[in-house]
């Protein structure tokens, strides 16, 4: 059976600006990410997989490549008559409010009012996780909450700005909400998703614009607590948010980990992107690989350790790399090293080059450049 | 009424292939996984895409099921447009008769109303039991060039393998005199590739007669084709430079699959203008660990490898334990070698799961009677029990190890 009277709306641009060199020309959804990922597969998995079959994408700038990423939503079973993927860009010439989510759903309210669906799921795009979110469901149906944000009990990452910081009764209750408040330690915070009641939703972003209110957290969440029954659910499955260019070079590496693989890629909830119909990889004669991540394409005969190789790229004779993240189509040149470097698409490394980052300052090259 | 179809494509996969023994036992040939990703039937469908061939109808009969679920509408091909794509043919009943293919050209004629659909002008005939790339607009646009009813694919083998072949011996012009079916004292080395380009309306008109003659086997190579020559029809030779191989046997599915292991292969599945599609796993990158070691190797994605592997093909979702071996193998979809087992020229067919310290195969060389040599097969879904011992040349069949 299919459908869960869900329908999932999706931010692709939140947060682009915490990793420029990585947006300059794409949204934080088609971020690469993992191999042959883009950031927007993993929330968008969990969404299909747990039913919904209308997801409504929300762009704002610099959409073209998740536009080519995602086409007609074939690769995640949204290419459909009834529902399906629509992509919701700027509409007319009038927002202007830099990134407000309030304003976005606003201009989206068409998608809103025309949909059938009695509840909404909302997210950002700058998580790598794989949530079930039919246990969000039900929880949010059992508790009859008119909200259910979700949550993580923890350190909040570094660089995480405009995050809620959660009071929660033992029932799930929310009786407070702060916004960047300065704790010390471990604290439950939210993670931007938020499923609601879709008339309550558009009630909500009505009454927020016609008060000139456009901050999603502070004007829709925080001033409401007192008013609805919201209540706050806790994700404690692997989640990294992208949050600085670091943190995404971490998320790279914790690939790596048996544990963390197991449950980003649990067989039971696929994580669907974009074919690309390649060959697999090839390993040439002293090929020398370890502790590394490769998708298919790639042809690999130099050493390669703690690194991400994305679809299609080529690692010359005698080549060394460390610890580096090598998105699609680069290549690298023969005896070249590389340590703590992320290389955008189609770069090119010639031979004998050596470029050295540091773990907490990786090197970054962008998109189509030649070394 | 369909909009009409230049050429219309026919491929053969109803074949048991059972020269592969257990690796057929639950599929047909042309499903048989190939080079890490593939299933046979990607090459002459991604070819006839290529070519801008766009109808293709797909003739099955022995176990069919896997190879219906694998092309389904077609999709991963591009072959799921609104007036052509590709069709499943299975045989069916008419009126009160029945009856299965009864050879290939009978299946072709009991398609003739499928065929008549698109009103060709010509008919393309492929078989799905072979590995190459070709431009089949090339051959068609050759067909036409000499005004021929018949065009056959053409490759020239080693002058000491062509009587295992059907040769084709042709004048000057390319023009075909004579059939030679594997010939003890071949008088040319051009061994025909199985792909037969038709002009339809004469096509038809022989293979009406054929199923009239009461002795026919309904064969193209036996019968239609011998019938057409015969008749003094404009049979052509067309010629093909690249590679292409039968996998029809163990040995030659093995070797093929090592061909591509080889850095000067003649046969690039990485050429981004032709390419070879393929209904594509949905699993993250493979993962070589710390300890592991590989070369030499074509690894899918879904692959989790904390062993050695050296000249192999390891398809999606494989898993190799620390310690085992993998050498001069292939090792299908799911499979599973657990810590210190080693393969070594071997088959490993789909979900199969290799004890601790099983040994499968052997090298060569560490064989005494060359005779008793030969590559060892696992059949699909079978669980070989630890520290056991399968030689060289066994095969293993689910049922036997239960």
């Amino acid at each position: 059976m299919r459908g869960n009277n869900v329908v999932g709306l999706l931010f692709s641009n939140v947060h682009d600006e915490r990793i420029r060199e990585l947006t300059e020309k794409r949204a934080m959804a088609s971020v690469p990410f993992g191999g042959r990922y883009r950031m927007i597969d993993f929330i968008l998995s969990s969404m299909v997989n747990c039913g919904i079959n209308k997801v409504g994408v929300i762009t704002k700038s610099n959409y073209q490549s998740l536009m080519d990423h995602l086409g007609s939503g074939k690769a995640w079973d949204l290419s459909r008559k009834r529902e399906g993927l629509y992509m919701l860009p700027p509409f007319g010439e009038q927002s202007s409010i830099s990134n407000s989510r309030i304003d976005a759903l606003s201009s989206s309210s068409r998608f809103l009012t025309s949909s059938k669906e009695d509840y909404v799921l909302l997210s950002n795009c700058d998580m790598v996780c794989n949530i079930d979110f039919k246990q969000v469901i039900s929880f949010h149906l059992k508790k009859q909450a008119d909200i259910t944000v979700v949550y993580r009990f923890g350190k909040i990452p570094d660089k995480m700005s405009n995050t809620g910081v959660f009071e929660i009764d033992p029932d799930g209750r929310v009786r407070d909400m702060l916004i960047d408040p300065k704790v010390e330690g471990e604290c439950n915070y939210g993670l931007n998703i938020i499923l609601i009641r879709r008339e309550l939703l558009i009630k909500l972003v009505a009454d927020c614009v016609s008060r000139n209110l456009y901050d999603l957290e502070r004007d829709l969440l925080q001033r409401n607590i007192g008013d609805y029954q919201v209540y706050a659910y806790e994700f404690q499955g692997f989640l990294q948010t992208i949050t600085s260019a670091n943190s995404y070079f971490e998320a790279n590496m914790a690939l790596m980990l048996p544990q963390v693989r197991a449950q980003l890629f649990n067989p039971e909830r696929p994580v669907y992107t974009k074919v690309r119909d390649d060959m697999p990889a090839r390993y040439g004669l002293g090929s020398n690989v370890s502790n590394s991540l490769v998708a298919d394409g790639c042809q690999v005969e130099g050493e390669v350790e703690n690194c991400v190789l994305f679809r299609g790229v080529r690692v010359d004779k005698g080549a060394k790399l460390r610890n580096c993240v090598i998105m699609q189509d680069s290549d690298i040149g023969a005896g070249t090293r590389l340590s703590y470097v992320i290389t955008d698409k189609n770069v090119v490394i010639k031979a004998d080059r050596s470029l050295m980052g540091f773990q907490s300052y990786p090197v970054f090259i962008s998109k189509g450049s030649i070394v | 009424m369909l909009p009409k179809q230049e050429v219309v494509a026919m491929l053969l996969a109803g074949g048991q292939g059972s020269r592969l023994g257990v690796l057929t036992k639950n599929l047909a040939k042309p499903a048989i996984p190939y080079g890490g990703k593939y299933r046979i039937i990607d090459f002459p469908l991604s070819n006839c895409v290529n070519s801008g061939i766009e109808t293709v109808g797909v003739l099955t009969q022995y176990q069919p099921l896997v190879l219906n679920d694998y092309i389904g509408s077609g999709q991963p091909w591009d072959l799921d447009s609104m007036d052509a794509g590709v069709h499943m043919l299975a045989p069916y009943q008419r009126g009160r008769k029945a009856d299965w293919y009864k050879g290939t050209a009978n299946a072709i004629y009991q398609n003739i109303p499928f065929i008549e659909r698109y009103h060709p002008d010509y008919v393309v005939i492929l078989s799905g039991d072979h590995i190459y790339k070709m431009d089949y607009s090339k051959m068609v646009a050759y067909h036409k060039e000499k005004e021929a009813d018949c065009t056959i694919a053409e490759i020239e083998v080693p002058w000491e393998e062509a009587p295992r072949f059907g040769i084709l011996n042709t004048q000057e012009d390319g023009r075909i005199y004579e059939f030679d079916e594997k010939p003890r004292k071949p008088k040319s080395n051009k061994a025909s590739m199985g792909i037969y380009v038709f002009t339809w309306s004469k096509l038809r008109k022989y293979l009406e007669a054929d199923e009239a003659a009461p002795k026919s086997s309904n064969d193209f190579g036996k019968d239609v084709l011998p019938a057409m020559l015969n008749a003094g029809e404009r049979l052509f030779a067309y010629h093909f430079c690249g590679y292409w191989k039968d996998v029809g046997t163990i040995e030659s599915l093995w070797e093929s699959n090592m061909d591509l292991l080889d850095p000067n292969t003649e046969l690039n599945l990485g050429e981004p203008s032709w390419k070879i599609y393929s209904r594509n796993p949905v699993m993250p990158p493979h993962y070589i660990a710390r300890d592991a070691r590989v070369q030499n190797s074509l690894v899918a994605e879904g692959c989790n490898v904390y062993g050695e592997t050296d000249f192999a093909v390891l398809f999606s979702g494989v898993y190799l334990a620390p310690g085992a071996v993998v050498r001069d193998s292939i090792i299908m979809p799911g499979v599973r070698v657990e810590e210190g087992a080693r393969i070594q020229y071997a088959i490993v067919s789909e979900h199969s799961v290799i004890g601790k310290n099983a040994v499968i195969g052997a090298r060569p060389e560490e064989i005494e009677d060359k005779d008793k040599w030969g590559v060892t097969v696992i059949g699909d879904n079978c669980v070989i029990a630890a520290d056991t011992v399968v030689p060289p040349k066994a095969m293993i069949d689910s049922e036997e190890v239960q």
